[in-house]
């Protein structure tokens, strides 16, 4: 095989297998760090290696044995240093014979549940949410920090010392490599879901900049979550974000326009959402309902998605049944922005002016003092009132809150249609 | 990047030879593999194009052939959607597939679907990945 064709190979393997390397090696090593440059000697070592060996028949079996022997040496060396620094009289053999079986042990041991510490680990609530989703990227999905600068429109720089920060966080607090257990589990797993569906809306709707979708992090959160399906299959939360992320991302094709200008959810054509994302996100909000999960945030926003995702054209939505499932939703994560929505499918459901009243409740919140929807639908209530001057008013508010180009433009030709129509 | 992965008809397939159970415990535990890696979206087997038809176009016309067609090899036997970052990535998965049809010649052929950005104006802007 040809050395460049050789290095496309070795990237992809390095794509599919890095994070079962980095997850195996933080168990050998206790340090997310370390366990990181192994798997990357081992890969050097690998691009040294195949263009004259050739490449190994399974080329991640030889990686995982590569860096695991160094992980081994590097135990080995430390052990020697730290008895030399105290000047143990032991037996030097008895003990690394003991050493080698707890390897032993550890090689043999499920990937999986190495793979699961290593989710819990980097994203861990000692780490702020910007540390926990760029590490994330880097060791579960694969991602080289110049690919997770360019999807969040940072400088490289930043994501670089944000993930080297986050590792040394990490070793200075001592974090146990370990899947929480008991009612700290669940508090954790939300943390988990929150940093997946974080990347998620950083690839469906751009905070800054004029792109509108980012649509590979959305492709990695999915990635993601599904992995994650795969390790804790009875947690029903997993399959309702699996099932809300699948039916948000089955909408991707119908929700940009010719000129890449967004198309609201009751404008797209339905024929162009993907039937099997659909159905996939059905299938996962069933198995989350049937785990007793219902309830769950992230299942209740799925199965609001799957009204919409079941009508086959707008006017067959089910207002009533999502203003219902808003209305328990707000129970569940009281937010002034959940009532927002509630309020959309009210107005849809009884009328813009049930919806206006749920609306102007929310005029004092200081959580949605600059958040660009508030006025963006109250203005799309006021000019289905036909109270048009109040409704530009409302727009034009909104165009100077949204940091999505896209976004402010739609706005603004709503505003200049409320004035022609004043 | 979603890719669609065909596995290409055989004169076995297209006989409609069952596959042996060590074939199938085989690609039961490739299949799991790929769900367990979040990139397996589809998957399913076609019966051998005996049991299909065709219709040609030309023109306005329309003539509707039954199966089975001649040329095994350039009909489809199964196929797999798969969710992936790269060709080379869905390349490295397909390696790792047992051969469908064990010791015989086979083929599995990758194709990328079209994707929404590709129907974008501006698919180049913004850092999208390719």
């Amino acid at each position: 095989m040809p050395t460049d064709s050789i290095h496309r190979a070795v990237d992809a393997i390095w794509r599919i297998e890095s994070p079962k390397l980095i997850a195996s090696l933080t168990r050998m090593v206790r340090d997310i760090g370390l366990a990181e440059e192994l798997a990357q000697d081992a890969l050097v070592a690998a691009l040294e290696n195949w263009p004259d060996a050739g490449m190994p028949d399974n080329p991640a079996a030889w990686l995982m044995a590569t860096a695991k022997r160094r992980a081994i040496d590097q135990m080995r060396r430390q052990q020697l240093q730290q008895r030399k620094h105290e000047q143990l009289g032991h037996d030097l053999v008895a003990e690394q014979e003991e050493g080698h079986a707890d390897i032993a042990d550890a090689l043999d041991d499920d990937i999986g549940d190495d793979l699961l510490r290593l989710v819990f680990t980097s994203c861990h609530p000692v780490l702020s949410r910007e540390a926990r989703v760029a590490l994330t990227l880097r060791v579960l999905g694969g991602l080289a920090t110049d690919e997770i600068a360019r999807a969040f429109l940072v400088p490289e720089a930043t994501i670089a010392q944000r993930i080297v920060r986050a590792k040394k966080t990490l070793a200075a607090a001592d974090v146990p490599f370990e899947v929480p257990r008991g009612p700290e589990l669940a508090e954790r797993l939300a943390a988990v879901l929150e940093v997946i569906y974080l990347v998620f809306n950083e690839g469906y709707s751009a905070t800054a900049g004029d792109d509108w979708m980012r649509p590979a992090l959305c492709e990695d959160a999915l990635r993601l979550g599904r992995v994650l399906q795969g390790l804790m299959p009875e947690q029903a939360e997993v399959h309702g974000l699996v099932a809300l992320m699948e039916i948000q991302a089955s909408r991707s094709r119908a929700r940009i326009g010719p000129n890449g200008e967004p198309i609201l959810l009751l404008e797209q054509n339905r024929t162009l959402w993907d039937r099997l994302a659909i159905q996939r996100g059905l299938a996962a909000l069933a198995r989350a309902d049937k785990l007793g999960g219902a309830l769950g945030p992230y299942a209740l926003q799925a199965a609001i998605a799957a009204c919409h995702a079941r009508a086959r054209v707008a006017d067959e939505t089910d207002w009533a049944r999502i203003a219902s499932l808003y209305a328990v939703l707000a129970g569940v994560t009281p937010s002034p922005v959940v009532e927002l929505n509630r309020a959309v499918a009210v107005a849809m459901a009884s009328g813009p002016a049930e919806g206006l009243a749920i609306v102007d409740a929310l005029a004092g919140e200081s959580l949605l003092q600059n958040y660009h929807l508030l006025p963006s639908v109250r203005g799309d209530f006021l000019a289905k009132l036909g109270r048009h001057a109040e409704a530009r008013g409302e727009f034009e508010r909104a165009a100077s809150l949204t940091r999505n180009e896209r976004e402010r433009a739609m706005l603004l030709s709503r505003a200049a249609a409320c004035a022609a129509d004043a | 990047m979603r890719v669609m992965v065909m596995v290409r008809a055989t004169e076995a397939s297209e006989r409609g030879d069952p596959p042996s159970a060590a074939l199938l415990a085989a690609m039961g535990r490739f299949n799991e593999e790929l769900a367990k890696a979040g990139i397996l979206l589809a998957a399913d087997g076609l019966r051998p194009s005996s049991a299909g038809a065709r219709v040609r176009f030309s023109g306005k016309a329309r003539t509707v052939v039954d199966g089975p067609f001649a040329e095994a090899k350039e009909l489809v036997a199964g196929f797999w959607l798969w969710q992936v970052r790269s060709l080379d990535e869905a390349i490295e998965w397909v390696r790792r597939c047992p051969n469908p049809f064990e010791q015989g010649e086979s083929e599995i052929e990758i194709r990328p679907l079209f994707e929404a950005e590709d129907f974008a104006p501006d698919a180049d802007a913004g850092g999208a990945r390719t």
